[in-house]
């Protein structure tokens, strides 16, 4: 067991894979002397030779299209996105195409491939380099969608991911790279995809989300424990296909459910969480499901003031959790 | 390339060119719903595949190419079940359109996921750098059009696949024509083929009703993708004979005298006369060939029309692996 930090925990889960499994290669923008932008790589050149650490041009497009190639003939890749505001020319490839291999050729080619997007905001990334945009890829079936929001999560998640015989959407918040720090299991382990994780046990309320807000969650039931009031908390870990059975066992014993995300509030993933709660658990609910969400405003500003008017806190959370508590 | 080479690529060509006809015809039957036609490009189709191998090379295709599927051994019948829509169809099961899905491996590597014009270069990118990174040699085959050649994705495609020096031919099929728009709105070029330049790979311009042309410039490029020496482009230049696909009416935009004096230059009887000329063909011999094309394209239409719709039994199949997490099997 030993402490390390999200981005370490990647990298860990990214050498293992690559030692274990010789289809596994890693390609990507700056990903090779550099080490990624986030460090994400940083060794795996070294170790493993520009034949599976691949440089690529600045072309998102054919990184999408060229991971999708190598996974339908054998391979599986993982590739890095250098920031997740830079994904849209690959979506062609990844939402257009690699989602549908399997369904539109009857199953007779696969499409096993990673796609590591760092995503997200409170890092002064400006409207260019702080975006969420998980919901685009969660709302397409064939895809799978994960996004861990701790060291043990991101390194068993990710192996699970380069295993798994489906194009996974990996996304890594950029702010927990280094602010977050777990402890994380000596050796190989995994932890399976579609299946969420009760991070805080509680009584009174359910809170779910994920990512960088998932701690704020944390932080706000941590206060309004010292109120009286007894918060769950569910980290979602994957976006789809959605651990639902987690979310309603839990709502059925609170009651109350709120959900938190840092991404923009209408179309997000709590409107489909909010759904599935209004469609299976109605009569169990004593209050209206609430969302705290991220602002209907294009994008995250750069200055800190209007960056922080942007994003969820703990203290924003513990004003709504409150509220619902209240009801 | 020998007189019997010759003919056996003429005899696909007249398969070929029998089966379009057919299936055009059941489009403005109402009995098959969107047909994109490749008359005009058999020459090209069957000279590229006889430079390749069947067996050993991958054939990343787009919707036009009806003449490659046949020289690969897809079976009429098989064809027409995809154009059809019916059970059986051996590419997707008939979820897509025609000609799209792929092929059981163990069979034919023939794959073509999409209509979105030009995905399938990176694709086929990725492809070949698999073979490369397991040291197999094939040859990947990348097959587009004229209108595909203006994606970024063709040149982010062909940018990395030559700095990586992949086993890749991108084979451009120009037409002249991105469904209405002629070549002049979307290249300010003579030739696709000159971009390879700027890539630093060969570019060959071919004549693309001369399937020898074809099959020795495709066989070149696949000589020195085999030797390690990276991708080429090879643009065929051809004619599209019929308008974009059966849902497009080419007399709004396309003058009648486009295609004079070209309809004489149609592959297909050109091959003939060379055969007549070489000896190698008769009248009993174009006669039997011509007769069982059409013997073969009979029973296949009347196979595929006795052939049931699929049911929806497997409609929430494959959309993730079997027992995965989202898995509706």
């Amino acid at each position: 067991m030993a402490e390390m930090t999200v981005i370490e925990a990647v990298r860990e889960a990214l050498r293992e894979e690559m030692e274990r499994d010789p289809t596994v290669f890693a390609m990507g923008e700056d990903i090779g002397a550099r080490g990624g932008v986030f460090l994400a790589t940083e060794g795996l050149l070294e170790q493993f030779g520009p034949e599976r650490v691949i440089d690529t041009p600045l072309a998102e497009a054919a990184i999408g299209g060229i991971a999708l190639g190598a996974a339908v003939n054998g391979m599986r890749p993982v590739a890095e996105i250098e920031f997740g505001d830079f994904v849209w020319p690959a979506v062609n490839q990844i939402i257009g195409e690699a989602a549908r291999v399997r369904y539109g050729t009857q199953g007779r080619r696969t499409a096993p491939l990673v796609l590591r997007v760092p995503y997200g905001g409170g890092v002064r990334g400006g409207l260019f380099h702080s975006q969420s945009i998980e919901v685009a890829f969660s709302h397409q079936p064939g895809l799978k969608v994960v996004a861990p929001a701790t060291p043990y999560d991101a390194k068993g998640l990710l192996k699970s991911a380069i295993r798994d015989d489906d194009p996974v959407i990996f996304f890594e918040h950029k702010r927990t790279y280094r602010l977050v720090k777990g402890d994380v299991p000596d050796g190989d382990y995994t932890i399976p995809i579609g299946k969420a994780d009760v991070k805080r046990t509680g009584s009174d309320l359910t809170v779910v989300s994920y990512g960088l807000v998932l701690h704020y969650c944390l932080e706000a039931a941590a206060t309004l424990a010292e109120e009286g009031i007894d918060v769950e908390v569910i980290d979602l870990r994957t976006l789809r296909p959605l651990d639902t059975d987690t979310v309603l066992e839990s709502v059925r014993k609170t009651s109350k459910a709120m959900v938190v995300h840092e991404d923009t509030k209408a179309g997000g993933i709590g409107g489909e969480i909010a759904a599935v709660i209004a469609e299976e658990a109605f009569e169990d609910l004593d209050a209206p499901v609430k969302r705290v969400a991220g602002p209907e405003v294009p994008a995250m500003p750069f200055s800190p003031l209007l960056e922080a008017e942007f994003m969820p806190s703990a203290e924003k959370i513990a004003v709504a959790m409150r509220e619902l508590a209240g009801y | 390339m020998t007189d019997a080479d010759l003919l056996e690529m003429y005899r696909t060509m007249v398969l070929s060119r029998t089966l379009d006809q057919r299936i055009w015809q059941m489009n403005r039957q109402g009995r098959a719903a969107i047909v994109a036609s490749a008359q005009g490009h058999e020459a090209a189709q069957v000279g590229a595949v006889r430079a390749l191998d069947a067996e050993r090379d991958r054939f990343y295709i787009y919707y036009r190419e009806l003449t490659t599927m046949l020289a690969l051994g897809i079976t009429p019948l098989e064809l027409l079940l995809g154009f059809l829509a019916k059970d059986g169809e051996p590419l997707s099961g008939a979820r897509q359109f025609p000609l799209h899905g792929a092929i059981d491996r163990d069979r034919r590597d023939i794959v073509s996921f999409s209509n979105v014009v030009a995905t399938q270069l990176p694709q086929a990118v990725g492809v070949a750098l698999a073979d490369k990174m397991r040291g197999e040699k094939r040859v990947t085959m990348a097959y587009f059009g004229d209108g595909a050649s203006s994606m970024g994705e063709t040149h982010e495609a062909m940018n990395f696949a030559s700095i990586h020096r992949l086993p890749i031919i991108f084979f451009c099929e120009n037409n002249k024509y991105a469904i209405s728009v002629p070549i002049s709105k979307q290249m300010n070029i003579e030739s696709v083929a000159t971009r390879a330049s700027a890539y630093g790979m060969p570019g060959i311009e071919v004549n693309g009703f001369d399937p020898v042309a074809v099959y020795e410039a495709v066989g070149a490029a696949a000589n020195l993708a085999l030797s390690g020496q990276g991708p080429t482009l090879v643009e065929a230049v051809v004619e599209r004979f019929l308008p974009h696909t059966s849902d497009d009416d080419d007399t709004r935009y396309r003058p009648p005298e486009d295609l004079d004096g070209i309809r004489d230059l149609d592959p297909i009887p050109a091959t003939e006369k060379i055969l007549r000329a070489s000896g190698a063909l008769d009248d009993a011999l174009d006669e039997e060939i011509k007769s069982s094309a059409q013997k073969i394209v009979n029973q296949a239409t009347e196979d595929a029309e006795n052939a049931p719709f699929p049911e929806p039994h497997d409609f929430y199949e494959q959309v993730y692996a079997p027992g995965s997490p989202g898995d509706q099997s």
